[in-house]
């Protein structure tokens, strides 16, 4: 079988046909069935990827499907994690993803004063979707800067401030608008490091939220991971829940490069278990790491942002029917974890990307091709597959927008069709 | 024959004035030392491009050439009216500020034909020059003002009096991005002096063809504005120190128009002479040439001899052929260091190359 081919090998696939989805149940053609790749497992130890901050899987696991019961009271839902957590993490606390990032911010803040913030209603409005909330009040003016509705001038302007050594946190209100500014964030912050020949560093942090909202229509729902991944310089990171949010922040707000942060809107009101480690001033999540948030032997599922939700989501429900996934939280688009990628579907031969993105030129499309080049391909048992933000503008009705983006149920069909089930 | 602190008192051009009381004054002391460094750090320009544009013709410099001979008193001038911590960045027209801000015409020369041994190791070429306190050398047009404004925040923050001079041209004076940096620095009164160099064209458009408004000196609206002639460095001088003078005193940001000229084209691919008649760069050769205005003021005003003046003519040209010998022969970057600086205070890592098995180091 492939996957014990070894990984420089260049032998040609065998002739038998893929398992592919359009071949499954044809006359005469014997069906591959998953559990035909149980020879495979257990020759491959996955080397655990070092992170700051180990979680208890399982717990995450119970924790994202508690996480989705957000409207429920929270006394009841705090009740269950009292009595879930006390065991492993006894000062763990639940934190929203906004809450996250405020505190990150306001740690750096007061870590390091060249660090300042600026962006529209980031000051007096507490920030237009409260993630700055408090921060004005508690270091004014000169810190908390509230800009006029000028993307390109102010984005230029904390490109500047940077470039002279301050260290700005420039917030666009959603990552559409940076479209208007993307030639600062480009040209000016991306490049001149490389361009100077190494005299001109950037030490910039653009975030904001990204991505599909709800009811916000086609153009404020455009996900830029793939726009800003492309591009040599900068750095681009996508949190998931309130550990990513402050880990990658506070990391962002250190680095001396340019990062964007693609938030969630739909994530910042989620509350979420913050470990004792991810409460402690000098907590940081490094820039270029995936984190492994559940482990599985079936397949692996590779997301960022919101949809890593939907992934753990759709693999308790696959659980049931006896098909472990593997959820990979990419955390950074650019540099990609690719290694984690690989490992895991050396592990798994299966591998189905997950974005809110749309599908041409995008985050699952570039894991595919790198996929292909290296050495984890000889270990496919499958075609890896995408699931993906329709090809569409987003549309506003709900049904239409529902459908718009990567829902549980497809994200549970397409593991079902890569493992031909 | 001269004494050493020789100075006369030398009157100029008044300057046209928008929402200022008053204005610059209308003469100034000139030093004997003052002046001939002017005329040397003038003529080193003058012949620093005049070579480039030898080299260029000559393909050993390559791509974008954006020369700026004729304008050389605007950026000797500036450099005279404020101090080595205060901060300038202008856009592409930049060689000249590039020498003016400190760097050698040897590490100029060697940028613009893409070797070693260039001020940015080769990697940015015309465009993209950096020194202390000088931030390029920037490609897109305009772009470079928000960063001129940003850079001015800096300076307030930090609460040091320093000033941020920021350059754009004619043609530039009419991108949306420098009202948006105009209405910003504005309102938080940013030390940022917005200087319109005005050479008559935006590549080939002339101001009556692009504008609607050719008083660029007074597009800042709100914002105090004087209009100065570009081709006498003591005027520039002069209003660079009353600018910087405003905000240091926190007045906020401040707006000056030079009204220069230059020989060459917009670009070494551009004649030059399409949309302008031969007669009119003659005549300003002949009437506004900077570096023939200084001489005249300071042989007249026995503060130099002819002679003298030659002297460092022949020093310049010496100076810049040396430094175009090296720019020749100095080897190109290593292929290796192509993965260089993409990311600044990194460990390194690998960049992919042209197919997925050349690979390159990248180190910060």
């Amino acid at each position: 079988r492939r996957g014990r081919t070894s990984p420089g090998a260049t032998s040609p696939r065998p002739s038998a046909p893929h398992p592919r989805w359009e071949l499954a149940g044809h006359a005469g053609a014997a069906p591959f069935h998953w559990s035909e790749s149980l020879g495979r497992r257990g020759l491959i130890r996955p080397r655990p990827r070092s992170v700051v901050v180990q979680l208890q899987l399982e717990d995450t696991v119970k924790m994202a499907a508690v996480s989705a019961l957000v409207r429920r009271p929270l006394r009841q839902v705090s009740g269950l994690l009292r009595r879930r957590f006390h065991r492993t993490a006894p000062a763990a606390l639940q934190v929203t993803v906004r809450d996250a990032i405020n505190q990150g911010m306001d740690e750096e803040l007061e870590r390091d004063e060249k660090v300042f913030l600026l962006g529209e209603e980031v000051a007096q409005y507490d920030g237009a979707y409260k993630v700055s909330r408090g921060l004005w009040k508690k270091y004014g003016d000169k810190r908390i800067i509230d800009t006029p509705i000028s993307e390109m001038g102010f984005a230029g302007i904390a490109v500047g401030a940077a470039m002279a050594g301050l260290r700005p946190i420039c917030e666009f209100m959603t990552f559409n608008f940076s479209m208007q500014a993307i030639d600062q964030v480009i040209n000016s912050a991306a490049k001149t490091y490389y361009m100077s020949g190494g005299l001109q560093s950037v030490p910039i942090v653009f975030r904001g939220p990204n991505g599909a909202s709800a009811g916000v229509a086609a153009q404020h729902s455009q996900c830029f991971a793939a726009w800003y991944g492309h591009c040599p310089g900068l750095k681009v990171v996508s949190p998931w829940n309130s550990e990513d949010a402050k880990g990658l922040i506070k990391s962002a707000i250190r680095d001396n490069n340019p990062v964007v942060v693609l938030e969630n809107e739909l994530m910042y009101g989620v509350p979420f278990e913050l470990p004792s480690e991810a409460q402690s001033k000098d907590f940081l999540i490094p820039i270029g790491k995936a984190k492994i948030e559940r482990q599985g032997t079936h397949v692996t599922v590779v997301a960022h942002s919101r949809p890593v939700g939907h992934c753990l989501e759709a693999a308790t429900v696959l659980s049931k029917e006896g098909i472990e996934c593997e959820v990979v939280n990419l955390r950074t688009i650019r540099p990609m974890d690719i290694e984690t990628i690989e490992n895991s579907v050396m592990k798994t031969n299966h591998l189905v990307t997950v974005e809110g993105g749309w599908p041409q030129f995008g985050v699952g499309a570039e894991i595919c091709a790198r996929i292909m080049e290296g050495q984890a391909f000889n270990f496919l048992d499958a075609p890896a597959v995408r699931v993906t933000g329709a090809d569409v503008p987003m549309p506003y009705a709900k049904i239409l927008e529902d459908n718009s983006v990567p829902q549980v149920k497809d994200i549970i069909f397409a593991i079902k069709k890569t493992l031909n089930i | 024959m001269y004494y050493l602190d020789a100075n006369r008192l030398i009157p100029f051009q008044k300057c046209d004035l928008h929402r200022l009381e008053e204005g610059p004054p209308v003469t100034t002391v000139l030093t004997r030392e003052d002046g001939l460094r002017y005329y040397r750090m003038m003529q080193t320009v003058r012949r620093m491009e005049l070579k480039a544009d030898q080299l260029y013709k000559q393909k050993i410099i390559r791509g974008f050439c954006h020369l700026c001979d004729g304008q050389e008193a605007c950026c000797v001038g500036l450099e005279a009216g404020i101090n080595p911590t205060d901060h300038l960045i202008t856009a592409y027209r930049a060689h000249g500020f590039t020498f003016t801000r400190g760097l050698s015409v040897r590490e100029i020369l060697a940028e613009l034909t893409g070797r070693r041994g260039g001020c940015a190791k080769g990697k940015g070429g015309s465009m993209h020059m950096y020194a202390k306190n000088f931030y390029g050398g920037n490609g897109i047009v305009g772009a470079q003002v928000p960063l001129g404004a940003g850079i001015a925040l800096a300076c307030k923050y930090n609460g040091k009096d320093e000033v941020c001079l920021t350059l754009y041209g004619d043609g530039a004076a009419n991108q949306g991005q420098i009202f948006e940096a105009y209405n910003m620095a504005a309102l938080w009164k940013l030390p940022c002096i917005f200087i319109c160099e005005n050479n008559r064209y935006g590549m080939g458009t002339s101001v009556e063809r692009a504008a609607a408004s050719t008083d660029y000196y007074k597009r800042g609206d709100f914002i105090p504005g004087l209009r100065v002639d570009g081709m006498d460095v003591l005027c520039v001088r002069e209003a660079t120190k009353f600018a910087a003078a405003h905000c240091r005193a926190g007045k906020g940001p401040i707006l000056m128009e030079l009204q220069t000229y230059r020989y060459h084209g917009h670009s070494m691919s551009d004649p030059g002479v399409s949309y302008r008649t031969r007669e009119e760069i003659q005549e300003v050769r002949s009437k506004s040439d900077p570096i023939m205005l200084l001489k005249d003021r300071m042989v007249n005003n026995d503060l130099a001899s002819v002679e003298e003046l030659k002297e460092i003519d022949v020093e310049v040209r010496k100076e810049i052929e040396d430094a175009a010998q090296f720019a020749t022969a100095d080897p190109e970057p290593p292929l290796e260091e192509l993965g260089y600086h993409i990311y600044s205070s990194d460990p390194p890592f690998e960049v992919r190359g042209a197919n997925q098995w050349i690979k390159f180091k990248s180190i910060s």
